[in-house]
């Protein structure tokens, strides 16, 4: 078997007129814990969303376990989807069901397991991220980080060879962000699983990634262990890991000039 | 100016056939497949309680209330010709043929169409059918299809639940308030209703009301931009266009069963 899980090569993806992807090229080893990085609205969650099948590209090839994704038949694509799992941002729990349900919900539909392995399967999860006392709760009833942890036991009820986290660090408190912090490295080393996260929050990201992309200008710009990365000599590159507000990054929106525009209105 | 407006017209056209292509494609392929019936069946349970059973309150009030004052109006009428005999082939003739399906069909859209539609367009909204998706479940086969089914089920049922109610109330004005004889009432009712002519055909505008109505909510929630102004308008468009739809039906349907 190949150390290579996701092999994304020569990909381009536009969203109407506008380019998203530009020929960009990028591996996902397996067993590791990659992310990718970089301002946000440059379409991090669309490149999940190529992933996982639900977006077309341009032009491209993204292989999954040597599968080319956009080539796949309905029926192929559902099936290289059991192997993937995805956390949203949101947690995109379904709101109708208990959260034991919700963690029930991928066993029921693909698997024929009894009622009572069901049970067993979904208390283990539970308790994999510390929620097995509010299986009985209304996803309405969990606080966001509650949520985000049902979610992150209801995608890997199947035992997935691959977890996809959308911005799992976005607007949470501390204590929680310490809390999936920790379950993403821990999932990924005690399972086995490949791990993929995308997300803007650099501190947390450089804390446990195996391997970092930075993604901007549609393309990669910058790639490496995180330790590589403090390395790299690309403005674009250290202006993102600093977080300063002017630099290769401009500040301003595409404008005119200032001057002009003032001037414009004296007129 | 012309060649704008013109473009304009074109452009409406075309993205109104897209939008009806989007809805067939959605609809195909909701329907078309093996069902699973172990899987499917306590979904479908579930949505006719939900679709069905929740909108059986207005239905039965309505349809007493337009009973009701079709006795009373339609008796103010009849006695002055002395033709109050005939109360009961009116009343049950218009709820039968007209009044049943149509109102049905409108309350329907208003009351489960617009939830339904605002159910689903929040489903999107909180990327649920996406992460459905994702899981290998498809959205179209698990939410769609046993809410298109328990509508079609669901909605000739409330009909004739309208309907019976409907007549019921007409008793209740007519013979009960008014004094129309009871007899006459029941049996001149009797004598004029067909069960093909009036009964069933009732039925079919209903099934082809049930259709349009379901289909169309279904569609603008699956359809809807996924914000909450997006929602809001999906929800509008469902009650107008269902019931916009509702009415023109309603005409081609009764020009080809009583026009000729």
């Amino acid at each position: 078997m190949s150390d290579i899980l996701i092999d994304i090569q020569h990909l381009s993806f536009s969203r109407g007129e506008r380019q998203i992807y530009r020929d960009m090229n990028m591996q996902v080893q397996r067993g590791k814990l990659t992310a990718i990085m970089g301002p946000s609205g440059i379409g991090k969650t669309t490149l999940l969303k190529l992933i996982g099948g639900q977006l077309k590209p341009d032009s491209g090839n993204i292989l999954f376990e040597g599968q080319n994704i956009p080539a796949l038949s309905r029926a192929e694509l559902y099936q290289a989807r059991k192997k993937m799992s995805m956390l949203f941002q949101s947690g995109a729990l379904f709101t109708e069901m208990t959260v034991f349900d919700n963690v029930a919900f991928p066993l029921r539909e693909h698997t024929k397991l009894s009622e009572s392995l069901i049970r067993r399967i979904v208390l283990m999860k539970l308790e994999a991220v510390g929620l097995r006392g509010a299986r009985d709760l209304m996803p309405a009833e969990l606080s966001g980080g509650m949520a985000r942890r049902a979610a992150l036991a209801r995608a890997i009820a199947l035992d997935p060879e691959l977890i996809m986290y959308d911005e799992p660090f976005a607007g949470q408190d501390p204590i929680s962000m310490g809390v999936i912090v920790r379950l993403i490295r821990e999932l990924n080393n005690a399972l086995g699983l490949t791990s993929v996260v995308v997300s803007h929050d650099v501190t947390e990201v450089m804390s446990i990634a195996d391997y970092v992309y930075v993604v901007a200008d549609k393309t990669v710009i910058g790639q490496g262990t995180p330790e590589q990365l403090r390395q790299d000599p690309s403005p674009l590159v250290q202006q993102f890991l600093r977080g300063e507000a002017d630099g290769a990054v401009p500040f301003h929106y595409k404008a005119a000039a200032y001057e002009d525009e003032l001037m414009e209105l004296t007129r | 100016m012309i060649a704008d407006r013109l473009q304009q017209i074109g452009q409406q056209a075309i993205n109104s056939v897209r939008g009806f292509g989007r809805a067939g494609l959605m609809l195909a392929g909701a329907l078309i497949g093996k069902p699973n019936l172990r899987k499917n069946f306590p979904l479908l349970v579930k949505q006719l309680y939900v679709v069905g059973v929740l909108s059986l309150l207005i239905i039965l009030v309505s349809g007493l209330f337009i009973g009701m004052v079709l006795a009373l109006q339609g008796y103010n009428v009849l006695v002055k010709f002395g033709a109050e005999g005939m109360l009961g082939p009116l009343v049950s003739l218009s709820l039968l043929r007209e009044l049943g399906p149509v109102v049905t069909a409108l309350l329907f859209a208003g009351r489960a169409g617009s939830a339904l539609t605002a159910e689903i367009g929040l489903m999107k909204a909180t990327e649920q059918l996406s992460s459905m998706e994702m899981m290998a479940v498809d959205p179209l086969r698990r939410i769609i299809a046993p809410r298109f089914w328990a509508g079609v089920i669901c909605m000739p049922l409330l009909a004739l639940i309208f309907n019976a109610v409907g007549i019921l109330g007409g008793h209740l004005v007519g013979v009960e308030w008014l004094g129309v004889d009871a007899g006459s009432y029941w049996s001149a009712m009797q004598a004029n209703v067909d069960l093909y002519q009036d009964v069933m055909n009732g039925v079919i505008k209903s099934v082809v009301f049930a259709l349009v109505v379901i289909w169309i909510a279904l569609h603008k929630g699956y359809d809807a931009i996924p914000t909450s102004e997006g929602i809001s308008r999906a929800t509008t468009e469902t009650v107008v266009t269902a019931s916009l739809a509702v009415l023109g039906f309603d005409f081609i349907l009764t020009a080809v069963m009583f026009g000729g």
